[in-house]
């Protein structure tokens, strides 16, 4: 036992790629790179321990051109997938609770309205999924101009936020 | 006509890789009579990738980079991205300007960043040059952007507009290298596909 616990403490956190989520409990942790105008959306089930993180590109599976299966790139499908995948771990709906990090806008480049503004349409489509799941959002670090590292830590459901240059922060 | 990126053939993803080629010989030169010395290109890499794929093609996600982004439309539509690492940048602009007074140690002055942004502007330029020649195509060119962050969260920016079409991302890039410096630069080039069709019926393969 003592063996085990110590691997695991020492275990490398689990990567989360760009549209891609990952659902495990803890004492594992999450980890998503360089978020930009993504969203990353950490949920987590503080009585089962079990969470998920999920590195989302665009707000609305509408975009999706016909018979490209992708549900991890949208707010509007990878969310609903990640809460079941969390469930089939144990976790219960009603316990999980959201943090959000990301939806910055990187470069400010006026000739394209798509780039400008997909990073808030992110957030808002984030937002809106959560809402219709009933889901509460108790934390986030979303918007500006600057890229963020998620690590979340599934011990405790907490999410530490790292950036380039800025100070991070601790939701 | 392809529907999505993986759909290409052999013979269109070569010809694509020339025009890349093309268009990087004349950045290269272009880049060398700023620098006053001789700049080297690698053999452009045709990437067709998921999107984490993209960024570790490039390499660290996290590392500190400065992005120049441009974007064009008209009749093709895509973005160049000049993106080389934070250190490599202060050393392009030090060649260009010579050390500044007000040189912070971890930082870039304005001046040094708009240097980096018109460099990023003339092989952007060089580069849809070439393909504007070899195409007849006509677009127009935004002016460039400027950003300075991790260099995952700059590459997100131009794969999100393209990522609509596709589960993949297409792109073409070089690096760059001078003669006295180690200097490592990508040009990126990202298109949607409807733009490539077109380049590829103009080009009739």
């Amino acid at each position: 036992m003592k063996a085990g616990a110590e691997k695991a403490a020492v275990k490398e956190p689990i990567k989360v790629g760009i549209s891609d989520y990952k659902t495990s409990r803890s004492p594992d942790q999450l980890v998503t790179y360089a978020l930009g105008s993504c969203v990353g959306v950490s949920l987590y089930d503080p009585v089962s321990k079990v969470g998920g993180l999920s590195h989302i590109m665009l707000p609305t599976s509408k975009l999706r051109a016909a018979g490209v299966d992708d549900r991890m790139k949208y707010a509007d499908t990878a969310i609903a997938d990640m809460v079941r995948d969390m469930e089939s771990k144990g976790a219960d709906r009603a316990h999980i609770r959201a943090k959000i990090a990301g939806g910055a806008n990187m470069f400010n480049i006026h000739e394209s309205a798509f780039i400008n503004t997909i990073g808030d349409r992110n957030i808002e489509a984030v937002k809106l999924e959560l809402d219709r799941l009933g889901i509460p959002l108790v934390a986030e670090d979303t918007a500006g101009d600057y890229g963020r590292t998620v690590f979340f830590s599934l011990a405790d459901g907490s999410v530490k936020i790292q950036t380039a240059g800025k100070a991070g922060s601790e939701l | 006509m392809i529907g999505s990126y993986s759909d290409l053939s052999e013979r269109q993803i070569d010809v694509l890789r020339e025009i890349g080629n093309i268009g990087a010989g004349n950045a290269a030169t272009s880049l060398s009579v700023l620098l006053d010395e001789g700049v080297s290109i690698s053999i452009p890499q045709l990437h067709i990738e998921n999107y984490s794929g993209v960024v570790s093609a490039v390499g660290d996600p996290e590392e500190l980079a400065v992005g120049i982004l441009v974007h064009f439309t008209g009749e093709v539509r895509g973005m160049v991205l000049f993106l080389l690492g934070f250190e490599d940048a202060k050393e392009i602009a030090q060649m260009l300007v010579g050390r500044e007074a007000d040189d912070e140690p971890v930082g870039l002055s304005e001046m040094k960043i708009s240097m980096i942004k018109e460099i990023g502007n003339i092989l952007s330029s060089a580069y849809l040059g070439s393909i504007g020649m070899l195409t007849g195509l006509t677009f127009d060119i935004s002016v460039p952007y400027a950003a300075i962050d991790m260099a995952g969260a700059l590459l997100a920016a131009p794969m999100l507009e393209f990522s609509v079409d596709d589960t993949k991302i297409m792109f073409i890039e070089e690096s760059f290298q001078t003669e006295t410096k180690s200097l490592r630069s990508h040009v990126i080039l990202f298109a949607d596909i409807p733009s490539l069709n077109v380049v590829m019926e103009k080009l009739g393969i």
